[in-house]
């Protein structure tokens, strides 16, 4: 690792004059992704600003359906806590399999969502739940949040606070992990609120990142169902094609993994 | 360079180290802790997995002064009046390793994972609870049954200080 400096922010807008200090500053929450980036001097940002210790970043709040997550709140903790689960069990589960336990303990949700990678679980949720990511200086719908891969529409400095979402009246994930990595070689996540609007999105399959699969919504809108989901074709020309699988797999995995996140949900 | 403190299997420890020291060489070369162990350096393999604030974490896969403050707990803490640990012992009578070489990081996800589930633990449970940890022997079998044999007898020791 090349050398760095280290700096605890103590708050939000701390966060921002430390990062604003420096030119090639970055903010490390759980640092599942950057710290191994930066072991193998993939990255080198000379100032880390840790938002680990930020107390407006973190915890869960549920209000009737209204749900909100802070940025710097772990997979964990999404996985075990009792009102998450009671609102939106889908998203307990997903955050339940990210990675592993270790894993699980450090890394944060505005960490996954923040770094985007195209096999994270997190961009799905967001997406399908059409959450709101809220910044330090702004809010932003998932739609136009995610905007490539490992890219996000956050300027230069800005911070993931919280996210936050109505819980729909069913929601299901379902992912085919790598079986070496463990990340998704495709995941999809399924929503359905209450008045019967659907919204499925894909991580993992795509080649440019999370996306919504139109032909699968307007199929569970007007049948929400696993069969009406097997019915649905998935075109695999824009789909991701690499030494793990080629998209014409992927396509079939998403379409399977649709169907059960229909039955789970 | 920075003044690193913490608290380490119970003794405060401070310490001037790089920023850009690992938890992992930290404790093993500036603490002379060297049962936790460093084996594929990718954050894959759980061999240096400690306690942080109770809860298991890769000290490969974080820096020293991110644990700044916080209670870590390794492999040598675990053992205490010259009895091992019961997840130690179990690991002895089933076992539960081969080279040795991931017990470190085994032992301290075994009990990790028996804190969050207690006695309750089963099978599935447990492998899946071992995705982060790799055991290039391949002794997962007895590395399960020691975690399953421990978990029993600590939730029946729980039972009985509670009786």
């Amino acid at each position: 690792m090349y050398a760095t400096s280290y700096h605890r922010a103590s708050s939000v807008a701390d966060a921002v004059k430390l990062q604003s200090a420096s030119d090639e500053a970055k903010y490390v929450s759980g640092g599942m992704t950057l710290i191994p980036t930066m072991k193998q001097r993939l990255a080198a940002p000379s100032d880390l600003v840790d938002l680990r210790h930020v107390a407006e970043m973190k915890g869960i709040s549920v209000n009737g359906s209204r749900v909100r997550i802070g940025a710097a709140t772990t997979h964990y903790e999404v996985s075990s806590s009792a009102e998450l689960k009671a609102a939106c069990p889908a998203i307990s589960h997903l955050a339940a399999h990210i990675g592993d336990p270790h894993v699980r303990h450090m890394g944060t949700i505005g960490g996954s969502i923040a770094n985007n990678d195209p096999a994270a679980d997190y961009p799905s949720a967001m997406l399908a739940l059409g959450a709101t990511i809220i910044t330090n200086t702004r809010e932003i719908s998932a739609g136009d949040f995610f905007t490539g891969l490992f890219e996000t529409a956050l300027e230069e400095g800005e911070i993931v606070v919280a996210v936050t979402f109505d819980a729909p009246a069913k929601a299901g994930y379902s992912k085919f992990p790598n079986p070496a990595s463990r990340y998704a070689m495709a995941g999809v996540f399924v929503t359905k609120a209450g008045d019967g609007s659907v919204r499925v999105a894909v991580t993992g399959a795509g080649s440019n990142g999370v996306f919504r699969h139109a032909g699968l919504e307007a199929a569970l809108a007007a049948n929400w169902s696993a069969d009406a989901a097997a019915g649905v074709d998935i075109d695999a020309t824009d789909l991701l094609s690499d030494l793990h699988g080629s998209a014409e797999y992927r396509a079939n995995l998403v379409k399977v993994m649709a169907k059960r996140a229909v039955a789970a949900a | 360079m920075a003044k690193v403190a913490m608290t380490v299997n119970g003794r405060k420890v401070s310490k001037e180290c790089e920023d850009r020291t690992l938890l992992v060489h930290f404790l093993r070369d500036t603490l002379s802790l060297t049962g936790t162990h460093v084996g594929c350096d990718t954050s894959q393999c759980g061999a240096c997995v400690v306690h942080m604030d109770g809860k298991a974490v890769k000290s490969c896969s974080m820096l020293a002064a991110q644990a700044a403050g916080s209670d870590i707990l390794t492999i040598e803490g675990l053992a205490a009046n010259g009895e091992l640990h019961p997840v130690q012992a179990a690991f002895k009578a089933n076992h539960g390793l081969q080279c040795g070489f991931c017990t470190p990081g085994m032992v301290m996800t075994a009990v990790d994972m028996i804190n969050r589930y207690g006695a309750k633990l089963d099978e599935q449970t447990v492998r899946e609870n071992l995705e982060g940890n790799i055991c290039r022997c391949t002794g997962y079998h007895n590395i399960v049954k020691a975690i399953l044999a421990a978990a029993e007898e600590m939730g029946a020791a729980g039972r009985q200080a509670a009786e």
